[in-house]
């Protein structure tokens, strides 16, 4: 949008002074030019509307500068537009020719004007010309109509501070701007009014909408006048600097009190420290660029140690709000955030209303307009004298290279807060010369930026822990919905193990309400070794699924089974033939031996009763499988409170039974190899008898 | 160019052994400059070669200490080696990041607790950058700190 020093308008080319040229663009990019350069007509309207110019006089300016020719506001056209805007209001008349000369700026008293305000500041400060602020008169009305407009969440900024009056001497501003910059501060949705005012004594920290309007009602008029004067003395030589460092880096109360609830959300005790990658986190949800960052954390941390205090926090805060809305990055610390004694609620004649915009963090993407709107708003409430001018012109500069850049990713919704006089008595430069000083490294607490993984400090709203849930395994089972039902014990199991059978394979799984018959699995055929270990894991494992975890409602289910269980292990134990058994023994057996695994290694810090019969015992294990069955609940009623063992018991259930189905299908196939083996074997049996028998005969005949 | 060589000179007031510099390097442990800076009256690639050749002297006298542990190892490397134009310092930090000073021959007042006082100020202003935690280890020194530092201690161009 920066046109070189000259806006060509149907080839004619007009000259525009630096200082123009600033307060062009900066009204430029307030009217929101879209991508093609265009302007919207509908700023662009009203900032003509703001010149207080009539109606006619604004349509002949129109034609004049070819935007009614081209139908839209170019930036040619629009600057041309500018100069007439001038020159009309210095009484030239509306043509071309007359704007070849050296015009002051125009102005604005409208909502927009603000940003017109500014300018005319600057060019008084640059060009020495007396502009006459017309704006004092605006920001007084703007004030109250835009007090409901900052209302909205506006980024907007601070800029408004220096530019009124103060420059000219003459305007004798009746509202002090000052203050007024209300900006509401949206922090992650809460919109804090602010009232900025110049001086706050003791304000409280005001971030409610309703002391916005009180402030503003009381601070302008009185301090107006001392302060235009002061300041507009004071200005005139090097307002540049003096403003640079007077308004803008001045906290206002709000703007501190805000500081302060960021600081407590980041580290409780304000007087400690915000370690280094805590706050670069923080620091870069702003969204400026990293090298600006560490430019404003040099500035920041003047002790070096790498972590910030209270008021290193406040200083960078303020920096990176103020950068936000433009301003420039100072080389040294301005005065007014130098970690001197804080004085708040002092008010000097200097504090100045820089509202200064909270730059909410990052999050929120802004509006260029709406930003502009609040800014240019904002500025013309604060026609404090003496802010102003040189303000403005650096924020102008500023504001041109970066409001592009910055508008998008900085323009925050939230409105920013005023900045009452928080006054930090300037110390002498010394301190903050890190040449100067050869003092002893404080220990360092900035991490290198790699731990910054390890920070999370600053993640505003962490969301609500997940529910840990599921395993992997049991992915199929939709467990939190059955833990969620509270801990049913019974009916949860009971789903829990129709679920389970649903996805077993074997599907030998009996849905019965208690545990499977997990102790079945000792019943597994005695030679096969793993059958028997798998069966003394079995035993085991329904130790944990029905002890551990369903306590009180699968005790009364598992004893019976167990114990039915135990009696069908006694008999079919050694039996190699009970084809009977073995069938149902290789499903228990395979639940058993399944489960046992995993159980046992998920279940250790639980089940280390259970646990505590080593697996590779005896082969039947049912006897002494038996008796730690009474025991183990017993152990782990006592060591688990129920609740926490509610969901655990589920779990672990749930792969218990996934455990044992495998095993299930695994011994299945066991046995019937062995039965098969078996078959064979008989047939050999029988056919020996009979050749016995054959012979029998006639070795008895 | 004014602004650093008001710097310059009062810098020289406050301290009236200052040295100034021709040319300040700051390399990295993998032996890649982090910031370098040479008063441009001169062809500086002529600077950056002559500090990439003082590595090699930089890694024979660090390597030189063998098996001794760091502490023993003095971080103020002293004189690598002279030129006709110039000499060069060298001192390594105890993270294998090397500083390294190019003054003219010509200044014939200099003192070795002058260059130490540098090489330390140098150090100090590292460490504040690394203190830093918007600086990832490894990139290029933009601080304006540290900038203003190291133009503190060139030679005014002016």
């Amino acid at each position: 949008m920066e046109q070189g020093p000259g806006a060509a308008t149907g080839g004619s080319f007009i000259s525009l002074s630096e200082n123009e040229q600033r307060c062009y663009s900066g009204l430029y990019t307030l009217c929101q030019a879209d991508s093609s350069g265009k302007l919207a007509s509908s700023k662009v309207g009203e900032l003509f509307r703001a010149s207080q110019l009539p109606a006619e006089t604004l349509h002949q300016i129109t034609e004049v500068c070819g935007a009614k020719r081209l139908g839209y506001f170019g930036t040619g056209q629009f600057y041309v537009a500018l100069k007439l805007l001038a020159a009309a209001q210095s009484g030239l008349p509306v043509r071309l020719d007359s704007i070849t000369g050296d015009l002051p700026l125009p102005i604005f008293s409208g909502a927009k004007s603000e940003a017109e305000m500014r300018y005319p500041n600057h060019s008084q400060s640059s060009d020495g010309q007396a502009q006459p602020l017309g704006s004092t008169a605006g920001p007084a009305l703007r004030t109250a109509s835009d007090r409901p407009a900052f209302r909205q969440p506006d980024n907007s900024m601070d800029k408004q501070e220096p530019w009124s009056p103060p420059r000219s001497p003459c305007t004798s501003p009746p509202q002090s701007p000052s203050t007024y910059c209300r900006y509401s501060v949206q922090r992650n949705g809460t919109e804090m009014l602010v009232g900025y005012e110049g001086k706050p004594p003791t304000r409280p920290a005001v971030l409610q909408e309703n002391s916005s309007p009180s402030h503003y009602a009381v601070k302008p008029a009185p301090e107006q006048p001392a302060i235009t004067r002061a300041q507009s003395t004071e200005k005139l030589p090097d307002r540049a600097t003096d403003d640079y460092s007077d308004d803008p880096w001045r906290i206002t109360e709000e703007q501190h009190d805000y500081y302060t609830n960021q600081f407590k959300n980041l580290q409780a005790d304000l007087g400690g420290l915000i370690r280094g990658t805590v706050a670069k986190n923080f620091f870069t949800k702003s969204k400026l660029p990293i090298h600006e960052l560490s430019h404003i954390w040099e500035l920041s941390d003047v002790d070096r140690d790498g972590a910030l205090t209270f008021p290193e926090f406040c200083t960078a805060f303020h920096l990176i709000v103020a950068r936000k809305n433009g301003y420039p990055l100072p080389e040294k610390l301005p005065p007014s955030l130098r970690p001197g004694p804080i004085a708040r609620g002092e008010v000097t004649v200097d504090s100045a209303e820089i509202t200064q915009p909270l730059i909410v963090f990052e999050d929120t993407t802004l509006r260029a307009t709406q930003q502009e709107k609040s800014m240019v708003e904002i500025q013309q409430g604060t026609p404090l004298p003496g802010l102003t001018t040189s303000k403005q012109d650096v924020k102008e500069e500023a504001r041109k290279p970066e409001l592009s850049p910055k508008r998008a990713p900085a323009t925050q919704e939230k409105p920013v807060q005023h900045v009452s006089a928080f006054n930090l008595k300037p110390d002498p430069p010394n301190e903050l010369d890190p040449n100067m000083k050869s003092r002893t490294r404080p220990r360092s607490y900035s991490s290198t930026s790699i731990d910054d993984a390890m920070k999370k400090a600053e993640e505003p709203p962490t969301p609500p822990p997940r529910p840990q849930k599921s395993h992997s395994r049991a992915s199929s089972l939709d467990l939190n919905k059955l833990f969620q039902q509270g801990s049913q014990g019974r009916h949860a199991v009971g789903a829990l193990f129709q679920q389970g059978s649903q996805g077993i394979k074997s599907g030998w799984l009996p849905p019965p309400p208690a545990l499977p018959p997990r102790p079945p699995a000792t019943q597994i055929p005695h030679f096969i070794p793993a059958a028997d270990k798998s069966s003394q894991k079995a035993v085991q494992q329904p130790n944990f699924a029905d002890f551990s975890r369903f306590r009180e409602e699968e005790e009364a289910g598992v004893h019976p089974e167990n114990q039915n269980q135990s009696p069908l292990r006694r008999a079919a134990g050694p039996s190699t033939e009970d084809l009977g058994p073995p069938k149902a023994e290789p499903s228990v057996g395979t639940q058993g031996h399944a489960p046992q695994k995993p159980v046992r290694r998920k279940y250790r810090p639980e089940s280390q009763n259970l646990d505590a019969t080593p697996p590779a015992s005896a082969p039947y294990p049912s006897t002494p499988a038996s008796t730690p069955y009474p025991s183990t609940p017993t152990a782990t009623a006592t060591t688990k409170p129920a609740q926490k063992l509610a969901p655990r018991q589920k779990r672990e259930i749930q792969t218990a039974i996934r455990k044992n189905k495998e095993a299930n299908a695994v011994l299945t196939r066991l046995n019937s190899e062995l039965q098969q083996k078996l078959k064979v074997v008989h047939q050999e049996r029988v056919t020996l008898e009979s050749q016995l028998e054959v012979l029998r005969p006639l070795t008895s005949s | 160019m004014t602004c650093l060589c008001f710097l310059c000179v009062s810098r020289d007031y406050d301290e009236l052994s200052s040295i100034m510099a021709v040319c300040i390097a700051v390399i990295a442990k993998e032996n890649y400059p982090l910031y370098i800076r040479s008063v441009p009256t001169q062809n500086e690639l002529k600077f950056h070669y002559t500090v990439h050749t003082s590595l090699d002297v930089v890694e024979e006298k660090i390597s030189s200490v063998g098996k001794a542990l760091a502490d023993q190892r003095e971080l103020y490397l002293g004189l690598l080696y002279p030129t006709e134009d110039y000499k060069v310092y060298g001192y390594v930090t105890n993270s294998k990041v090397k500083f390294v000073i190019v003054v003219d021959s010509s200044n014939t007042s200099l003192r070795d607790n002058e260059i130490r006082s540098m090489f330390r100020k140098l150090h100090n202003s590292f460490t504040d950058v690394m203190c830093n935690p918007f600086y990832i280890p490894g990139d290029p020194i933009q601080s304006k700190a540290f900038d203003s530092m190291v133009s503190a201690m060139m030679v005014q161009a002016c």
